[in-house]
Parts: structure tokens; C-alpha cells; sequence
């Protein structure tokens, strides 16, 4: 197995003065290429937080962070807006979808915002994997209508639609019943299986954790199992 | 760029009633606008007719001939003629300079004249008269004789003169009736009243007569030339550079009627910029009712705008999408003011058909396009401010939002 990424030292303190949180403390952490892990600790342990600068939307305050072998620290906002685009999917617990777009309008945006249109060829990946959602009679649906599982199988659709290397989901299932939960968690463990897609996933759900292969503990700024 | 126009759009229309609120506050201030243009150019174009509309717009008169000098070779003067006290000077070629005028672009009738004072004596009664010879068929030519007609016709012609509706008033005249008429040369002619009329300027009603030219060349003693050539153009605008034109062309010393409206121009000057006041107004109105709404719709759409730039949607494209969307408020807004603006000024009547007591709007004086451009340009503009705050919203906070 190859590195797909590592950080190191990692240090994230929110705010300054009295209103100063300490968050990450040196955390490190390595991800292999195809790794299918779950992240877990209690609330305020700082999942989010890791997450968010994993999918480089946040700079740690030290530390250092590469992945697919390239510095994620120096990387300009251009650099890293494309690097996102190109190799990280993200599936967020509330705010998923574009809610004036169908189902099928948002799986292929990441591609066509790329593209600077819709072709084609992405309407057809945006069907495959909608249908592989078990979507195939809601593709041009308005999100605005679908069920909290449906959204979040659309959101999981959509983060795979540039083929990312990883994909990063913070309580994917944490608004859904432990049916929809189950769809969702099964569909990604199918395509962490057949196309070597590395997933991180926070949760506090111990049967989902216990669904993945690697199971991360975050406490106290540090990884501790 | 095609895809963030998609959006934009699709913000737009997902929006109806908050987009279509929006578009018709555009077209308010674009109707404005037009309303403006139209009144102020319309306004113009009626002081303009009313003052200068029956007034030469250029005019060419004779100069008295400079005395002629008789100069020896080393300079010396050796005679000079006097200058005569009579004003007898004439454009003596005129016939040759006409067909010559009459081909500048922009000239729309040429009336050479023979013009001088009299006096009109019938019975007991002398007026003191100013006299117009003008060419038979060309009597509407500068002046709307025919318009101002009250009785008979404005029609010159031997033996005929057409008089103010005062002066045949004063002198008990009465269509039909003959009059005396002596030029300050003192030749007499015994002419009949062939029409009167009445243009309510008091100077002209009590004192102008017409003559026909032949008529007014016996009277003043000029069996060639004349005394006036005056000029009508399309566009009274055009009349500085038309004189220039004529000069250029002819040597004669081409006057246009703006020379001495120094304060008719700084009057409508005046109401030019009070024009503009209004119109940069409305501009204004536009520009920050378009802000305002997009600053609204970037800040609702803040947790959409962080999904995008975690997708990988750059700076770029988020400022296109909100700057598009301004311009489209601005297109469709403009297009529709522009088009209520030509509604609301068609029942209004022609700048030709115009009647007291109503707004002299002017249809053509809209400015249509240029509303339209100004509003997209400043519906543009107006998103700019929006369009970069939603280009800087923070992906964590609006998606944790
Ligand atoms: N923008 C911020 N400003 C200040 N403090 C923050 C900010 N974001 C997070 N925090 C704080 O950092 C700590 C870690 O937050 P984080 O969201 O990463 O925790 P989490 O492990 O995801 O918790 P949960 O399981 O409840 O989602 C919390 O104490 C939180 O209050
Ligand atoms: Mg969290």
C-alpha cells in the first residue's frame, strides 16, 4: 500500500486571549491509498476540525501535511481550489446540496465547474452513479424534494464524480435513521471496495465505526488509537 | 464562463417574486430615465422651435461695399469714394450663389429677399411699415406664412402684398382692398391685400408686409441682387457649422441664428443639466437597489457558496456567478423600462402635431440605448461589491453555519 497522506505535528487553536482554544495538539496521522477508516473521539475532540484541514479548506496554525506527495501547507488558494476539485470529495452532515439544482445538477458540479460547462460525458457519470445510489427514478429531481438518506446518497454520488483519491465525510449519517445510515454506509464500502477510493469518516455511531476496517480515536488534540 | 451564467440564472429564476421585484425597481429608474430624456430633449426641441423654429437659420447679408481706394505705387492714397449715405449694398450675384447653398447637406429652403422700410398709406391713415420681398412659392419658406394665415392666402404676386393681422386692422383694410405703398426710396405702388396674417408676435402683425421679389425690386430700385439670403436647415443644431460651410464655399459672411442666443443656449444648457441631475439620480437608484438585493442574496446563500469552493469552484467563478446575475437584473430591467418608457411616450403627440398645455415629450428623444447600456454597466458595477464578498466567504464557517 502506498501513502496517500500524512500529517504531522499538526497544531489548530481557534481564537486568541481569553477566548483561546486549543484544538489539535500535535496531532500525526497517516492515510494508506484505499483505507476505509472511521473517526472517532467525543464531541469537541476536534474530528471537524481534522477533516476540514485535511480537505485543505482550513491551514493548520503548525504543522505539516502532504499528500499524493505534494505540500498542502504552502499551497496557494488557486493551487489548492484545484487540487480539491481533482482529488477530494466531501460529504458534509447538514448544507450538502445546491437546493435550487436537481439531483443530477449537483452530482456532476464538481466536473462541469471544472469544465466550465455541462458535458456529456459527465451527465453520463452523474446517471451511473446516481443509479448506483439506487437513484435512477430521482435524477431530475429539485434536492429540495428529496428524503435526508436521498440527499445524502446524492451528496456521496457527487463526491465521487471527479474519481477523488479521498473522500472525506464528517457525520455523514448523523441525521438519518439507522436504515438510511446503512444504505449510505453500505453503497460506500461498496466503492471503497471496487475502486480503491479512501474514505475518512467521523462518527459517533459504534456500529459504523465498527463497519470500517480502521478505526481513528481523537482525545485531547492527539490520536490516540 | 457559460456554466456560471447557468447558475446565475437559475439563481434568478429560483426567485421569482424577490427577482421580479427587483427587475421592475430597475425598470422604474430606466422608465425614469427615458421620461427625462424624452421631456428635456423634448423640451429643448419645443423652445427651440418656438424662439428660432420661424427665425432664419442662417442668414447672409449684404455688407455696404468698402470704399474703393485709388493707391499710387509707393502707397499713397490718391482717392477714395465716399461711402453712400443710402443702403443701397446688395448681394449683387445671388442668383449664382443659390443653386450653390441650396446643394449644402442640411439645407432645407433657401429665400433670397429684397427687404427695406415704407410707409402704407390708405385715405387718412399712414403706418409705418417694414418690408419682405420674397420669391412667389417660396413665402413658408423660413417663416410659416401659410400656418399663420387668416383670411386669403400667403401667395405673392404683382399687385398683391399680404399683411399682419394689426397693420390691416389700423388701416381699416379689408381683403380684396388696395393700399399705397412708398418705400423710403420714394417710389409708390398701388398694391391689393391678398391675405392676412396673425403669428401673435405684436412687431410682426403691426409692421411686416410681403411682397413678391419683382414687386419689392420696383419699390427699392434693384433690378438685380438681393438684400438677404436666408437659410433653413434640418437640424438648427448644425447651424454654426453649416455657416462655416457656406462661408467656406461662397466668401459671403454666413451668419447662424446663434450668434446673439448666447442666453436661450445658456438657458437650455441649464436645463440640459438639470437633466442629467435627475438622470444620474435614477442611475444611482439602480446601482444600489441592485447591491442591496445582491448583498442580501450573497449573504442567504452562504452555506451553497462554501459547498461550491469546497468542490472547487475558484474565486473567479463565484465573483462571475453574482456579477452575471447583476447584469442580467440590468438587461432585463433596462429592456423592459426602455420598452414601458416608449409605451408611456406614444400617446403623447409629435414634435410637428404639438399642442399647448401639454408635456412636449419627444418620442425620439428617449434615449433608449443608451439607458440600457448605462443600466447594464451600472448593474455591473453595483454587483461588484456583493459579488467579491461572496468570493471571500470562508467554506468552514458557512458550511458549519
Ligand atoms: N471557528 C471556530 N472558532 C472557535 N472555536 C471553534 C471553531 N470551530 C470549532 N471550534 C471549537 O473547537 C473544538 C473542536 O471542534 P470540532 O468541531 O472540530 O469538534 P468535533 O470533534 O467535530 O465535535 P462534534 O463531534 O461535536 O462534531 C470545539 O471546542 C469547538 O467549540
Ligand atoms: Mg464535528
Amino acid at each position: 500500500m502506498s501513502t496517500l497522506l500524512e500529517v504531522r505535528d499538526l497544531f489548530k487553536t481557534y481564537g486568541t486571549g481569553e477566548a483561546e482554544t486549543r484544538v489539535l495538539r500535535g496531532l500525526s496521522l497517516r492515510l494508506e491509498a484505499g483505507e476505509m477508516a472511521a473517526l472517532l473521539g467525543p464531541s469537541g475532540a476536534g474530528k471537524s476540525t481534522l477533516l476540514t484541514i485535511l480537505g485543505t479548506l482550513m491551514k493548520p496554525t503548525s504543522g505539516s501535511y502532504e499528500m499524493l506527495d505534494q505540500d498542502m501547507i504552502s499551497a496557494d488558494d488557486r493551487a489548492l481550489t484545484d487540487f480539491r476539485n481533482a482529488h477530494i470529495g466531501f460529504v458534509f452532515q447538514f448544507h450538502n446540496l445546491l437546493p435550487d439544482f436537481t439531483a443530477l445538477e449537483n452530482v456532476i458540479f464538481p466536473t462541469a465547474v471544472r469544465e466550465g460547462r455541462e458535458t456529456p460525458t459527465a451527465r453520463t457519470r452523474g446517471r451511473d452513479l446516481l443509479e448506483r445510489m439506487g437513484l435512477a427514478d430521482r435524477i431530475d429531481f429539485p434536492t429540495a424534494n428529496l428524503s435526508g438518506g436521498q440527499k445524502q446518497r446524492v451528496a456521496v454520488a457527487r463526491a465521487l464524480m471527479n474519481r477523488p483519491e479521498l473522500v472525506l465525510a464528517d457525520e455523514p449519517t448523523g441525521n438519518l435513521d439507522r436504515a438510511s445510515a446503512k444504505q449510505v454506509m453500505d453503497l460506500i464500502g461498496e466503492i471503497n471496495r471496487e475502486e480503491g477510493t479512501t474514505f475518512l469518516i467521523s462518527t459517533h455511531d459504534e456500529k459504523i465505526a465498527a463497519s470500517c476496517r480502521r478505526q481513528i480515536e481523537v482525545a485531547d488534540g492527539v490520536v490516540t488509537g | 464562463m457559460l456554466y456560471a451564467l447557468k447558475i446565475a440564472t437559475r439563481y434568478l429564476t429560483a426567485n421569482k417574486a424577490q427577482t421580479a421585484l427587483l427587475i421592475t425597481g430597475v425598470a422604474v429608474g430606466v422608465f425614469i430615465f427615458i421620461f427625462m430624456s424624452a421631456l428635456i430633449g423634448g423640451l429643448a426641441e419645443f423652445i427651440l422651435s418656438r424662439t428660432v423654429g420661424d427665425l432664419s437659420h442662417v442668414t447672409i447679408e449684404a455688407e455696404d461695399p468698402d470704399p474703393s481706394l485709388l493707391i499710387a505705387p509707393a502707397g499713397h492714397v490718391l482717392a477714395v469714394t465716399e461711402r453712400g449715405r443710402t443702403r443701397n449694398a446688395t448681394l449683387a450675384e445671388a442668383e449664382t450663389w443659390l443653386p450653390l447653398i441650396e446643394a449644402v447637406p442640411g439645407v432645407r429652403a433657401v429665400s433670397p429677399q429684397i427687404t427695406g422700410a415704407g410707409f402704407l398709406t390708405r385715405g387718412a391713415q399712414v403706418s409705418q411699415v417694414s418690408v419682405t420681398g420674397v420669391m412667389p412659392g417660396r413665402e413658408s419658406a423660413i417663416l410659416d406664412l401659410d400656418g399663420y394665415m387668416v383670411e386669403g392666402s400667403a401667395r405673392t404676386g404683382s399687385g398683391l402684398i399680404v399683411l399682419g393681422r394689426d397693420l390691416a386692422d389700423d388701416l381699416a383694410l379689408s381683403l380684396g382692398q388696395t393700399v399705397r405703398l412708398q418705400s423710403s426710396g420714394g417710389i409708390t405702388a398701388l398694391l391689393t391685400l391678398s391675405g392676412v396674417f396673425e403669428t401673435g408676435n405684436g412687431a410682426m402683425d403691426g409692421a411686416r408686409a410681403f411682397v413678391s421679389l419683382p414687386v419689392a425690386r420696383t419699390l427699392f430700385a434693384m433690378p438685380q441682387g438681393v438684400t438677404r439670403i436666408e437659410i433653413k436647415l434640418d437640424d438648427l443644431n448644425a447651424a454654426d457649422a453649416t455657416a462655416l460651410r457656406i462661408r467656406a464655399l461662397t466668401g459671403l459672411d454666413a451668419v447662424p441664428w446663434t450668434d446673439g442666443a448666447e442666453q436661450l443656449m445658456e438657458a437650455l444648457n441649464a436645463q440640459a443639466q438639470t437633466g442629467y441631475f435627475l438622470k444620474t439620480f435614477a442611475l444611482i437608484t439602480i446601482v444600489i437597489g441592485v447591491a442591496s438585493a445582491l448583498m442580501l442574496s450573497t449573504y442567504r446563500r452562504r452555506p451553497e457558496i462554501g459547498i461550491m469552493r469546497a468542490m472547487g469552484a475558484g474565486r473567479n467563478f463565484v465573483v462571475f456567478v453574482f456579477v452575471a446575475q447583476g447584469a442580467l437584473i440590468g438587461l432585463m430591467g433596462g429592456v423592459m423600462g426602455a420598452a414601458l418608457g416608449y409605451l408611456a411616450l406614444l400617446p403623447f403627440p409629435s414634435r410637428e402635431a404639438f399642442e399647448p398645455g401639454t408635456l412636449p415629450m419627444d418620442i425620439t428623444q428617449g434615449s433608449y440605448g443608451l439607458a440600457i447600456t448605462l443600466t447594464v454597466i451600472g448593474a455591473i458595477l453595483a454587483s461588484i461589491l456583493p459579488a467579491r464578498a461572496a468570493s471571500r466567504v470562508d467554506p468552514v464557517t458557512a458550511i458549519g453555519q
